[in-house]
């Protein structure tokens, strides 16, 4: 039902369109610096991790580029950086719609003959179903740039095996439905934070709770929706 | 004119509302005056649609709001400005940014004529070149008077008005009431101010309904309301005992 309220024609697509614009630096770059720190240290993790199992002669070093790129562009530059996402971006639109529920601010749009609904949580879909994928994308560089670095600074590996390992046998598609699965993840993170905080009743206990809930419940359905996925594009 | 008929509200097996009708004049401050409790808020709610009343009818200029399309129940509030208890000012825009919204949603006018029309609100209610403020910049009640300007920037035909004195000093809540008043002359507006405060009752009260237990309980004015001996009434006016010693220093000279 407020999903259906969400998506009706916008009242004035300029105001709309300021919003919408507002929302992705509220949404989109102010989280950059986050997604820059966790993706280049989770990066160098995963390379380092990876040079470590590697205790063979048989398998090349090359491998550790493979499984870096891997590892990053299927599960964390989709998945984790959205449960990440989740935390941040969530819980902020929670809280923030649940403190004007509580403050009357929402009342207040109702009886200006505002679609409160549609003006406050469509263009926060709008932006974050926008700007994830570009964070994404930023994501995956910076993890595998974290890779390179972890490499060439503890000698685990050279630069032309890892910079070899992350061309090989390189599927180009798969970059596509990482983008399209933050897609989702995107709206899911979104319109249920949305949801959590327009239906906040009491006071500011009751928006910690709201918060709360909505990092859960999107937390847990990026992950089924991830398994699903998994099990529909990637396993056979 | 906001006249309501017969309206009735309950929540779950509480019944709030019994029965209310009343006519509320243009023009006028309306007032609706009862204790905490009693339903007067709900009764604002009913009218403004933020709750659906059980039964009744609530017409505005004669449109039964209650009944209306989405569409149509939006076009009618364009024409509603609300004064919230709170204010309920939006917390991430400026003074001018809050005046300035219902004209960016509904009107077709230049920056220029925005800010003018900004700029006029915010003298009607004394706060020429606050504009730059945020609501966590300003005092309790230089944040009613914000919202009213708010809530006048539209040039609505009915205004709404919670509590406008909660939680002020007396001296403040005057320069409100007489606000209030001043602009529903000025713009001929049907204004309804939901009070429990004496004051505003004998400076603005030109129509009032009382209110007691989700019931109609007494109609009249200001000057009705110091003679009346409706007994839950005179319970509710002179509840204060500082109230009756001025009542009857009034009556005795």
């Amino acid at each position: 039902m407020l999903l259906l309220r969400v998506f009706k024609k916008p009242q004035n697509f300029r105001v709309y369109f300021r919003q919408i614009i507002f929302e992705i630096d509220n949404i989109g770059i102010s989280s950059l610096p986050i997604v820059a720190i966790i993706s280049v240290f989770m990066g160098g993790i995963i390379a380092y991790q990876s040079a470590y199992a590697i205790d063979s002669p048989l398998v090349p070093l090359y491998v550790i580029g493979f499984t870096t790129r891997e590892s990053m562009i299927l599960e964390f530059s989709s998945t984790i950086l959205c449960l990440i996402l989740a935390g941040k971006v969530g819980s902020n639109i929670a809280s923030e719609i649940g403190a004007m529920r509580i403050t009357e601010q929402i009342d207040a749009l109702e009886i200006m003959g505002i679609n409160s609904a549609s003006y406050l949580i469509f263009p926060k879909i709008a932006a974050a179903m926008f700007i994830f994928p570009f964070l994404v994308v930023i994501s995956m560089f910076l993890g595998l740039a974290g890779g390179y670095m972890m490499g060439v600074l503890t000698d685990a590996f050279t630069g032309s095996q890892y910079v070899y390992g992350i061309q090989a046998f390189f599927e180009p598609w798969k970059i596509g439905y990482s983008i399209a699965k933050s897609i989702s993840f995107a709206f899911l993170i979104t319109s249920l934070s949305s949801y959590f905080g327009y239906y906040t009743q009491g006071g500011a206990l009751e928006v910690g709770k709201s918060s709360t809930a909505a990092v859960v419940c999107s937390s847990i359905l990026i992950l089924l929706f991830s398994l699903i996925y998994t099990k529909l594009f990637i396993g056979h | 004119m906001i006249e309501v008929k017969n309206i009735f509200k309950s929540f779950g097996d509480h019944k709030v509302i019994d029965d209310v009708s009343f006519v509320f004049e243009q023009g006028k401050t309306n007032l609706i005056i009862g204790e905490s409790g009693s339903g007067k808020t709900t009764i604002m709610k009913l009218m403004v649609g933020l709750h659906e009343i059980d039964s009744g009818e609530i017409l505005y200029d004669g449109q039964n709001f209650p009944v209306l399309g989405v569409q149509e129940k939006q076009e009618v509030r364009k024409k509603i400005g609300m004064l919230f208890q709170g204010g309920a000012l939006f917390d991430s825009q400026t003074l001018e940014e809050n005046v300035r919204f219902p004209l960016d949603m509904f009107t077709e006018m230049s920056k220029e004529e925005k800010l003018d029309r900004v700029n006029f609100c915010l003298e009607k209610v004394q706060l020429t070149g606050k504009n730059k403020l945020y609501p966590g910049e300003l005092s309790g009640g230089m944040k009613k008077r914000a919202a009213l300007a708010r809530a006048i920037a539209n040039s609505p035909q009915y205004l709404f008005c919670d509590e406008p004195n909660s939680g002020l000093d007396p001296k403040t809540s005057i320069v409100i009431d007489n606000l209030i008043q001043s602009l529903t002359h000025e713009f001929n507006i049907t204004t309804i101010v939901i009070t429990h405060d004496m004051n505003s009752v004998v400076e603005i009260g030109e129509k009032i309904l009382y209110i007691y237990k989700g019931k109609p309980w007494w109609t009249g004015n200001s000057k009705d309301i110091l003679k009346t001996t409706n007994p839950e009434l005179v319970d509710f006016v002179f509840a204060s005992g500082f109230m009756k010693e001025v009542f009857n220093a009034v009556k005795n000279k």
